[in-house]
């Protein structure tokens, strides 16, 4: 049984699948402690990505986590510690 | 006295040129927008061809954050107001916060978006439908886009009259515009060539069966077996003409008059109501029907649909009594956007003094229409009329001419 | 220029709980509430499972059997209501000149009811893209063309002149109203039958509300889901339902001796151009429409007696409007009652708006402010009176109502009695 590690890579492609990046934001940049409000992605887009994020990686983030992981370091976080209590069958 | 509402931007997307020079470039000459559907496989279905936009990169037009929650037809609307605005030469920064506003027509909302959705949903789950379907496929959605991407606040407003619509929407910009607010981007942009717009369309049984580009939409022949169509249409910014002389804009013309009728229901003995609408039209505007040089017919290629245009306007204009043309045979029926699209080419035929033609539809001489067809006509165009019918029985025609 | 006025001679309500006006009187002013958990479908999957749901039989309401067949829920409901509205306004309509009688109908969704259950089936249960046209229904163009909804009201009650949807999210029945008024007061019709439909309550709308959560989650207490400024709120229960009103110009009702319900005396909107379904905290658009709406009634903020919020539920829909009324109204907003019929029929969309006007001119009609129901627990940020869990009794001669829709549309609308002095 492995558990699955989502990275900085992952958030960035679900972000640009579910809400494309404003113009004069360099997602490839060092993002991580960056808001995201300040990335150009307000809570439609966050909401977006987070039902993008629990349906591939089959799991169920609290209602409040998208309004209270604001960066990116922050959300990879709570979508980890979710993927390590729920280990993927194999 | 009235204020005379006037336009002074044009953004047009339509099956056979995209932008207005393109557009204008290939109407003119006759140039045909039908033809077989791309963007999905028609082939199954009893109606193969509509007029599509050829050559729409969104993704070179709008920004990329827009594009996951628009459907098809609400990019094309943000592009045409884009172009509009900046025809108009407005930059709605610099008016008053709520100087402007946008009244927009739909006839079916974001209905590609809206099968996309619902596929997600049925095939795999509620959890598949996307944040955005709340308002993508929803008719305010133009709107709504429109006014957040150019930072709109006036009164605002959304139509749906079916492809009668188009002119019902000009018409209320003009109303906000005698209410006091400076300016109104106005229109229509519609499509739904998606499968599951595609069997909704079927069932009102007027679409054409033909595979022929040239033979599938013949409005006022003898041969007219229904209507292609299509997706695209125009925005417009209308405004003062107070406002216009202000800023010194170029002045495509004024929208002049406005009528609107409905039909009695099914089986009723009463008349068609669109020569009223037309009537009521040139009564708004203060003219007569000999003032008017030239007519865009609303065409709906269903024989008894062309047969109650044709003696509408034979009531009003008498036999072969104006001349009478339906550039929609180059673009298919657009619904929504059919109108403000129609508007947008009597104003540039009044510029250029030239009718553009009828394409590949040879008039049945009972219609008793002055139909203008194969080639343009030259003509001192001053005033014309349009005529735009919607399923159901919506009749409305918008009257517009020269500015003064 | 003092021009034409417009007076209501004619309402018909259609809300959960409420078929016909005086059901729906009773059921606001006991402030009972019909929310309830979902029956139409299966709702187990959804994170939201409760919704305001109408018991509505179409052939009780004098629908024949092919009427029913052709319209949707949506269709069926606007209809029924216009005919009520007609009835109830006692105007002869055969006595006017059919083209200076028109109809508006407010819808944000359309036919979505029946659009989700036809696609289900022509996609056989999403399986086909290319969707199988030899299964689609007869009249699926009308559910395609939400003006069918319109369409279909215009033959009910013989009217041929200008006549439209107006769809502008969940402020659609405010502004199909607001239209309407527009035509009566230009001239350009002498009657119109105006007002809003919608039935939403199906698999694909929960599903979009889910998605950005916007609907409650309350379903271990449906009766009570619904709580409009209340400190505990998390989002708004869908509704259904239909209001049709006869609109009137002044001078004309009097002359055939009409009920006058009220004027309607101002109507304004503006957009925030802001965000799709997001509002700014400081309610500045609406606002303006509210001030611009009192401004074309002439009339003071001081002078409305009753506020008929949006108060749909959600978290930040209660602040900006909270926001917006002292913005506009200044310390009156302290000093009215402002309530929220939403807590008792849910939303009902684009409905909701005319829903709501009727309710209005019935707190008018009655002197009663409907309360906000399941209102216990306060919010530091919604700190006017809300009109708590019981109607009040009050002379009520001018009430303010107001929308918020997605897209940014913010209207408001003032109904007063024609009688009162015009400056």
């Amino acid at each position: 049984m492995s558990t699955q590690e989502f990275t900085l890579d992952d958030l960035r492609r679900i972000l640009l699948e579910g809400a494309g990046a404003d113009e004069g934001v360099d997602l490839d940049g060092d993002i991580l402690d960056v808001r995201f409000e300040a990335l150009g992605y307000e809570s439609l887009a966050l909401l977006e990505t987070g039902s993008r994020i629990e349906r591939e990686y089959g799991i169920v983030l609290d209602e409040d986590l998208l309004t209270d992981a604001d960066t990116p370091r922050a959300l990879i976080a709570a979508v980890n510690e979710h993927l390590a209590a729920v280990p993927r069958a194999a | 006295m009235t204020t005379s509402v006037v336009v002074t931007g044009l953004g047009i997307t339509a099956p056979n040129g995209l932008g207005t020079q393109d557009y204008w470039a290939a109407t003119r000459t006759g140039k045909n927008g039908i033809g077989r559907v791309t963007r999905f496989d028609s082939s199954s279905y009893p109606a193969t061809l509509a007029g599509e936009v050829p050559g729409f990169a969104a993704e070179e037009l709008l920004p990329s954050r827009l594009l996951p929650q628009t459907d098809r037809m609400t990019r094309l609307a943000l592009v045409a107001a884009d172009w509009a605005l900046a025809d108009a030469g407005v930059d709605p920064e610099n008016l008053a916060e709520y100087d402007m506003g946008v009244v927009t027509a739909s006839s079916s909302g974001g209905f590609e978006f809206g099968q996309n959705e619902l596929q997600k949903l049925w095939s795999q789950g509620s959890q598949y439908v996307s944040a955005y379907q709340s308002f993508a496929w929803f008719y305010a959605v133009n709107s709504g886009q429109i006014s957040i991407r150019s930072g709109l606040k006036g009164p605002s407003g959304v139509i749906v009259s079916d492809e009668a619509g188009g002119l019902d929407a000009l018409a209320q910009g003009r109303r906000l515009i005698r209410k006091g607010t400076r300016m109104i981007v106005s229109g229509g942009v519609d499509a739904s060539i998606c499968p599951w717009g595609w069997v909704a369309q079927l069932t009102a049984k007027r679409l054409s069966t033909s595979d022929e580009p040239s033979r599938a939409f013949l409005p006022f022949d003898a041969d007219a077996s229904g209507y292609v169509p299509g997706e695209g249409g125009a925005i417009l910014i209308m405004e003062s003409a107070e406002s216009a002389r202000e800023r010194g804009a170029r002045v495509y013309g004024e929208v002049a008059g406005y009528g609107a009728t409905f039909d009695a229901a099914p089986g009723s003995d009463r008349e068609p109501a669109l020569r009223k609408a037309v009537e009521f039209a040139l009564a708004d505007a203060g003219i007569a029907p000999e003032d008017v040089d030239v007519v865009f017919a609303d065409a709906a290629g269903v024989p008894e649909l062309d047969r109650v245009e044709a003696q509408a306007l034979v009531e009003v204009f008498g036999e072969r009594g104006v001349p009478v043309t339906a550039p929609k045979t180059m673009t298919g029926r657009l619904y929504s956007g059919a109108g403000p699209l129609d508007v947008a080419t009597a104003l540039l035929a009044i510029e250029e003094g030239l009718i553009p033609p009828t394409v590949n539809v040879h008039p049945a001489e009972e219609y008793g229409l002055d139909l203008v067809v194969d080639q343009p006509r030259t003509a001192e165009v001053r005033t014309a009329l349009v005529v735009a019918r919607g399923y159901g029985g919506f009749n409305s025609a918008v009257v517009v001419r020269a500015a003064a | 220029m003092t021009g034409r006025r417009v007076v209501i001679t004619g309402i018909e309500v259609l809300a959960p709980g409420g078929v016909g006006v005086d059901n729906f009187w009773n059921l606001l002013s006991e402030g009972r509430t019909a929310t309830r958990g979902i029956t139409f479908f299966d709702p187990s999957p959804f994170r939201s499972r409760v919704a305001a749901e109408i018991d509505f039989d179409p052939q009780a309401h004098g629908l024949s059997p092919q009427e029913i067949r052709r319209m949707d829920r949506a269709a069926q409901f606007a209809v029924v209501a216009a005919r009520g509205a007609v009835a109830d306004s006692g105007i002869d309509l055969t006595a006017y000149d059919p083209y200076r009688v028109g109809v508006t109908i407010g819808s944000a969704v359309g036919a979505t009811m029946g659009l989700d259950e036809e696609y289900n089936v022509v996609s056989d249960g999403g399986r086909l893209h290319l969707v199988d046209h030899e299964y689609a229904v007869p009249h699926l163009y009308n559910y395609l063309v939400p003006s069918s909804f319109t369409a279909e009201v215009a033959w009910a009650v013989g009217a041929q002149g200008p006549s439209t949807v107006v769809s502008t999210g969940c402020t659609s029945g405010i502004d199909s109203v607001g239209h309407a008024v527009d035509l009566v007061r230009e001239g350009s019709v002498d009657v119109m039958i105006a007002g809003s439909s919608d039935a939403p309550i199906s698999p694909i709308t929960m599903a979009c509300f889910d998605a950005i959560k916007a609907t409650t989650p309350r379903h271990d207490d449906p009766e009570h889901a619904s709580r409009p400024f209340d400190g505990t709120r998390n989002g708004f229960v869908l509704g259904e339902g239909a209001a049709v009103l006869v609109l009137e110009e002044l001078e004309s009702a009097k002359k055939r001796g009409a009920h006058i319900y009220a004027e309607i005396a101002g109507y304004a909107t503006r957009s925030n151009a802001y965000h799709m379904t997001g509002l700014r905290p400081d309610g500045k658009e609406m606002a303006e429409a509210i001030r611009v709406a009192l401004d074309e009634a002439r009339m003071n903020p001081t002078e409305i007696d009753y506020i008929n919020a949006h108060g749909s539920g959600t978290k930040q829909n209660d602040r900006h409007e909270t926001a917006a009324f002292k913005r506009s109204l200044g310390d009156h907003a302290y000093r009215t009652p402002v309530s929220s019929i939403k807590s008792m029929v849910g939303h009902s969309l684009g409905a909701i708006g005319s829903i709501e006007i009727a309710a209005s001119a019935l707190a008018m009609e009655n002197h009663v402010v409907p309360p906000t129901a399941n209102l216990h627990t306060p919010d530091p940020e919604c700190d006017l009176d809300y009109v708590p869990l019981v109607a009040r009794e009050q002379l009520t001669d001018a009430v303010l109502t107001v929308g918020s829709g997605f897209g940014g549309f913010q209207s408001a609308m003032v109904l007063a009695r024609p009688e009162r002095s015009v400056a």
